[in-house]
């Protein structure tokens, strides 16, 4: 059980590589061996969304991914999002919309909305609901994240349009 | 962004009622807030907690030798490492708290008293290590029935919990064993006279269940005890000053040695001001050589092992005159206080009827223990499981009596000189305002559409706590200002501090640069609950505000070499007759010369809040799930400082209520099992679920208050129970008395099945 993997992967388009245990959840060694505390842990059991990561253009809860799973893929996180100038138009939608109380299942929400805005850029005000369904979030009542996600959609398809 | 919904009779602020980005906003957004679980220090070890399996038992005894041999574990502690305590009781939080039972709370001495009740910790050079080690624990139980539901337990022959335990009836103590920990009595004028004279008289029992606050940051902490006896403790907590105070009482170590340096905060609602991991995150280190120890718990440790709030049993007899006028109030509430005493079963009494005027009534409230975990406040203490029976009543009442529901609130309804039903006398409250708002509302006059839809309507209340704050600051040389605060930010503070001190100095926003710092750094400021930050926080900022006007003042006279009496300081700049300088420019000259003030405040009282809620619902006649098609809450905010966190706290309250009202409660075993301690069992409402939360802002400032604050986070909680009850009983002219009112409930009760 001990015997120790060696794994490279890309996160955020940097090359990674670290050593793991088989049973290592992707979680684990994103925040502990790497230190990218911006992925959260809220229930180590796939519930919540606060883990949330896109792997190769997938949403997944990167506590319920095994470690030695990620060897040579593609993984977005949270803290790859802003550009080298600007916050990412999803994280100034959510300061704007005030989408966010505490914080905590905030890197969640705006990767799984970055998916959803990859997958499908227009969303109608349910299938943004259905997209989020998988995040929880216990301080806004969702009513300004929908919004958030909204504006962002609007604000990327006008500049489409020009 | 979002129209405002406000109503504010004059506007007269520069920066309060705007909606900037919170300071806080980028590192939030980025990943780079540090939350509790968060921290990694230099030779960090873990530390894992032995949770008991059974809901009630003896500790024969525990025996840890072979888990102290395995490779990696540097300490091994019981409850037998606790200093022994008396039984004190202390004010923690808005509450009072058994510090000996707190302790044993945080690891069992000599029984367990619910299922994940922590008995021993480890300390081991890695997670996994530590789990190990957890399980070579060996603890002989001796296994005792469990007694799980308030009215079993209140029987004279049921299972004795705590042996010592006996009931303070009205003062006086009882002397025999029992689970009954209190019993509170209100009583005023005659009841029986005036039932007697009611034109109707309705008598209904309500059940809730135990729910959690669901804050999505399970506990989690960081503790170092130093080779020199001083103890740094990293947490995210709702207050660090209650923290520290309960650190310092279980372990009996002095304040001073004790520095609380509060993370950001995942969610509390409550249930992030008592303590569980920090006392045995600090013996860990201790005992590892003084190692840093981080524990973080597992979702399962946080639903089975910390603070839901109580289930409960209610009765309530209303009667009322044909015109509506309400006559008299006889009820009985007996709230399960979980383990150990304390449950918030005096503010379901009060609140029960708060927002009515009523002469005559008598009110029996227990607190009781059970074999679940010990309850914590969520979010309005004790009020929701009360407003459900009492609203739900009201409602009844209005169809019988074929009143409009909102005439027949306002019929009753307090405002300004009555007397709330336990005495006090209310201040400038808004409640009328509330009702004659819905009154003008489209929501109010809109038309239902489907066969299986209906509309409800209830009322909430919240006393609202004010309590002690500090707050400190400096101007920089630029013209900034550092403002440091104690007040944990859990949804947007450092944001509406920073506008209170901005309009106070007439500053833009964007100069003030607020922190929240730690317990060495600052004065005793009480944690972020009650609905008490914006409002002590924020009046405590002000008064900073005003003194730090008068030193830049003195500064400026002395520039213009004259007295301060002919200063006149006006939209960031000083004038003494033809003479003005700039805030700023003020600043910049004092390089090296620099104003800081502080201020401490503790405001007497706060004003109470009230809300009432607006919903429309869809009961599908096949399944009974009911969907929530419409939301409207009207709430007297005071004076909303950033109408955004305004409407957020409702929107997230409502949504809280919802879950609370259709879905949530914790389902035991009659063994005392927690069978739903999983996010995907424990059901709270996701996006999925909901519409949008339509919010009102009413504006009935605080008269106390410099900006007209009120606290705003509690009540929004409160109605939806009630209000989505009386929607369904529109709907399907069904009543329902049980909470979730989930389709399983909503069945059995339709086909009363027992």
């Amino acid at each position: 059980m001990n015997m120790k993997k060696f794994i490279q992967t890309s996160i955020n388009n940097e090359r990674v590589e670290f050593i793991c245990e088989p049973r290592d959840s992707l979680l684990s060694i994103l925040r502990e061996n790497l230190r990218l505390t911006g992925t959260k842990e809220g229930c180590n059991n796939g519930n919540c969304g606060a883990c949330n990561v896109i792997i190769d253009g997938v949403l997944v809860n990167s506590c319920l991914v095994l470690a030695v799973e990620v060897e040579g893929k593609k993984i977005e996180t949270i803290e790859g999002l802003a550009g080298k100038d600007d916050l990412h138009p999803i994280q100034n939608a959510f300061l704007e919309e005030a989408a966010l109380q505490c914080g905590i299942c905030t890197p969640g929400f705006i990767i799984a909305t970055k998916n959803l805005l990859d997958i499908n850029p227009n969303p109608t005000e349910q299938e943004i609901r259905k997209s989020l369904a998988g995040n929880l979030c216990r301080c806004t009542g969702y009513d300004k994240i929908v919004r958030a996600v909204i504006d962002v959609a609007k604000i990327s398809n006008n500049k489409g349009d020009e | 962004m979002q129209e405002s919904n406000l109503v504010r009779e004059k506007k007269k602020f520069q920066v309060i009622g705007t909606r900037p980005k919170r300071p806080d906003g980028t590192d939030k957004v980025t990943g780079r807030a540090l939350y509790g679980g968060d921290i990694n220090l230099p030779s960090m070890i873990y530390g894992e907690i032995l949770r008991s399996p059974h809901a009630h038992a003896k500790i024969i005894s525990i025996d840890y030798q072979e888990a102290l041999a395995i490779e990696g574990v540097k300490a091994v502690i019981t409850a037998e490492d606790f200093p022994s305590l008396e039984d004190v009781t202390k004010k923690v939080g808005e509450g009072a708290v058994n510090i000996r039972y707190r302790s044993n709370n945080i690891l069992a001495k000599e029984k367990v008293l619910y299922q994940g009740h922590p008995i021993a910790a480890v300390a081991a050079k890695d997670k996994n290590i530590a789990r190990l080690a957890i399980e070579k624990i060996i603890v002989k139980y001796e296994i005792l029935s469990p007694v799980l539901d308030v009215r079993e337990a209140m029987k004279e022959d049921a299972p004795i919990l705590l042996e010592e335990l006996r009931t303070v009836s009205m003062g006086e103590k009882i002397d025999k064993p029992t689970n009954i920990a209190k019993h509170i009595q209100l009583k005023r004028g005659n009841i029986e006279d005036s039932f007697a004279e009611s034109d109707i008289i309705i008598e209904r029992e309500f059940y809730t269940s135990m729910v959690h606050q669901g804050y999505i940051e399970p506990q989690s902490v960081t503790a170092l005890y130093n080779n020199d006896g001083d103890i740094s403790v990293w947490t995210s907590t709702q207050g660090a000053f209650i923290a520290q105070q309960q650190i310092s009482d279980v372990l009996n170590i002095p304040l001073s040695k004790i520095n609380v340096i509060p993370m950001e905060i995942g969610g509390g609602f409550g249930g992030k001001v008592s303590v569980y991991l920090d006392p045995v995150a600090i013996l860990l280190s201790k005992k590892s050589g003084s190692l840093p120890v981080k524990i973080t718990m597992s979702r399962k440790d946080v639903l089975m092992a910390t603070g839901p709030t109580s289930g409960s049993y209610i009765k309530v007899k209303l009667g009322a005159k044909n015109n509506g006028i309400f006559t008299a109030v006889h009820a009985y509430l007996a709230y399960e206080a979980g383990a150990y005493p304390g449950s918030p079963v005096g503010g379901g009494a009060v609140s029960l009827f708060a927002p009515y005027k009523l002469d005559h009534l008598l009110i029996d409230a227990y607190d009781v223990v059970v074999n679940k975990p010990k309850s914590e406040p969520y979010r309005a203490p004790g009020t929701t499981n009360a407003i459900f029976a009492s609203e739900s009543i009201i409602d009844e009442i209005a169809v019988k009596l074929k009143i409009d529901p909102i005439e027949l609130r306002l019929i009753n309804a307090v405002k300004e000189g009555d007397r709330r039903i336990d005495g006090p006398t209310y201040g400038r409250i808004g409640l009328i305002e509330i009702l004659e708002e819905i009154k003008a509302h489209p929501h109010y006059h809109s038309k239902l559409r489907g066969k299986y839809q209906g509309r409800g309507i209830a009322t909430g209340f919240w006393f609202n706590y004010a309590g002690k704050s500090s707050v400190y600051a400096s101007i920089n040389g630029d013209g900034t200002v550092n403002l440091i605060e104690g007040s944990t930010d859990i949804g947007g503070s450092r944001a509406s501090m920073a506008m209170q001190l901005a309009e106070t100095m007439e500053l833009p926003y964007e100069s003030i640069i607020p922190k929240v710092v730690d317990t060495n750094s600052i004065g005793y400021t009480e944690g972020t609950y009650g609905s008490r930050t914006t409002y002590s926080t924020g009046w405590a900022t002000h008064n900073l505000g005003n003194e730090l006007i008068r030193l830049m003042k003195e500064k400026a006279a002395a520039h213009f070499e004259t007295e301060i009496g002919n200063i006149v300081y006006s939209k960031g700049n000083f004038t003494s007759s033809d003479k003005e300088i700039s805030f700023i420019d003020l600043a910049k000259l004092m390089k090296g010369n620099p104003v800081t003030a502080s201020s401490s405040i503790h405001p007497k009282r706060a004003s109470p809040g009230f809300g009432t809620h607006i919903v429309d619902v869809e009961v599908d006649p096949e399944t009974y799930k009911v969907t929530i098609l419409r939301y409207t809450a009207f709430q007297d905010v005071g004076t909303a400082i950033h109408p955004s966190y305004v409407e957020g706290q409702i929107q997230g309250g409502v949504v809280q209520g919802i879950g609370w009202a259709l879905n949530e409660e914790y389902i035991y075993d009659d063994t005392g099992n927690l069978v739903n301690h999983t996010l995907l069992d424990y059901r709270m409402p996701t996006s999925y679920d909901l519409p949008m939360i339509d919010t009102v802002l009413i504006e009935v400032p605080d008269p106390d208050h410099p900006f007209g604050v009120k606290g705003v986070g509690e009540v929004p909680i409160v109605p939806p129970a009630a209000a989505i009850a009386n929607a369904i009983n529109d709907a399907i002219g069904h009543r329902l008395n049980r909470l979730p009112m989930s389709p399983k409930n909503i069945f059995e009760s339709i086909n009363q099945v027992k």
